[in-house]
């Protein structure tokens, strides 16, 4: 048994997994766009001071690399954060268009537009 | 939910993203501040390297932490739909940390100094290895020509033959929204292939 767990402490190496970091349950990159679940209620008291800056600055949906650089809060760190705000509902993480399904050249498109409009 | 039409507006919206890369001082952050509807920011991301180290063989792994500043701009394409460009560090012992940045882009642009071509190869190699995300190359005019075509500049870098060179002014507004449209042509026009190798 011993045997059996030292085999299986040398096959696990966390940071491998993780790139030395916390990986979020959440689909959370940098542009990602977070949402105060609700901007109508006072953050919960329990909180951590940075979690509570999160859920007022939020209240106006922003990135997680604007929330990082607003808040002066490292990527990683702002990433852990927003990952247990989200398991507790408190905020809401906004889909994320990659452009690696066919379904999203709808929205690829709609940006193209966009550029057009305001690159002429 | 105190207001339905407020709240629906709020949760419908989404974002992109576009990664600029290219060697030191090519123009990279120069474009971003063109096209950015905001100040370019920065932001410090604190990276640990250990990972990368694959043929570590001490018994007990070393961490090295490293702080990486990036710069971003935004640009609102419309009430829905936000585009971040990132600028990443150019110097090649960040290189780690490109995987993390380049995940879930839409494309890239390779940011080149024609004065300086040696300066993007590592930039260009990792785009040329890693056939996921479509990029575009851009040669910022500094002094207002080129002394290369774009094809001497394919060949002296090896790049492939499907993916655009185009010249551009990094500090011009409109010439710098133009790298922009080309990368997202690129990317509509790569959607296709791409699915299917991701299956």
């Amino acid at each position: 048994m011993s045997y059996r767990r030292r085999r299986r402490g040398s096959r696990i190496r966390p940071y491998t997994f993780t790139g030395g970091r916390t990986r979020s349950r959440h689909p959370l990159m940098v542009q990602t766009l977070i949402s105060t679940a609700d901007p109508s209620i006072d953050p919960p008291r329990n909180l951590m001071p940075e979690s509570e800056r999160i859920l007022l600055l939020c209240r106006e949906t922003r990135s997680v690399a604007e929330i990082s650089a607003e808040l002066k809060i490292p990527l990683g760190v702002t990433q852990v954060l927003l990952s247990d705000l989200a398991d507790q509902g408190l905020v809401y993480i906004h889909p994320t268009i990659t452009g690696h399904s066919p379904s999203e050249n709808q929205v690829l498109e709609r940006a193209l537009r966009g550029l057009e409009r305001l690159f002429q | 939910m105190v207001s339905n039409d407020s709240s629906s507006d709020t949760f419908s919206k989404m974002s992109t993203k576009i990664v600029i890369a290219g060697g030191f001082g090519a123009g990279k952050t120069t474009l971003v501040g063109s096209v950015s509807e905001i100040e370019p920011v920065t932001t410090e991301a604190v990276m640990t390297e250990a990972s990368v180290v694959h043929d570590d063989t001490t018994a007990v792994p070393q961490k090295v932490t490293t702080t990486v500043a990036m710069d971003f701009g935004r640009i609102t394409l419309d009430e829905e739909l936000i585009l971040y460009m990132f600028g990443t560090p150019g110097q090649a012992r960040f290189w780690f940390m490109w995987d993390d940045l380049v995940r879930g882009a839409v494309g890239a642009v390779v940011v080149v100094d024609p004065r300086r071509l040696a300066d993007c190869f590592d930039a260009i190699d990792y785009f040329e290895q890693q056939q996921r995300i479509p990029y575009i190359v851009a040669l910022n005019k500094f002094d207002g020509q080129l002394n290369y075509t774009g094809e001497e500049i394919r060949e002296a870098l090896e790049i492939s033959d499907n993916v655009p060179i185009i010249d551009f002014d990094a500090r011009d507004r409109s010439s710098a929204g133009h790298v922009l449209k080309e990368l997202l042509v690129h990317a509509l026009a790569n959607s296709g292939s791409q699915s299917e190798l991701v299956g």
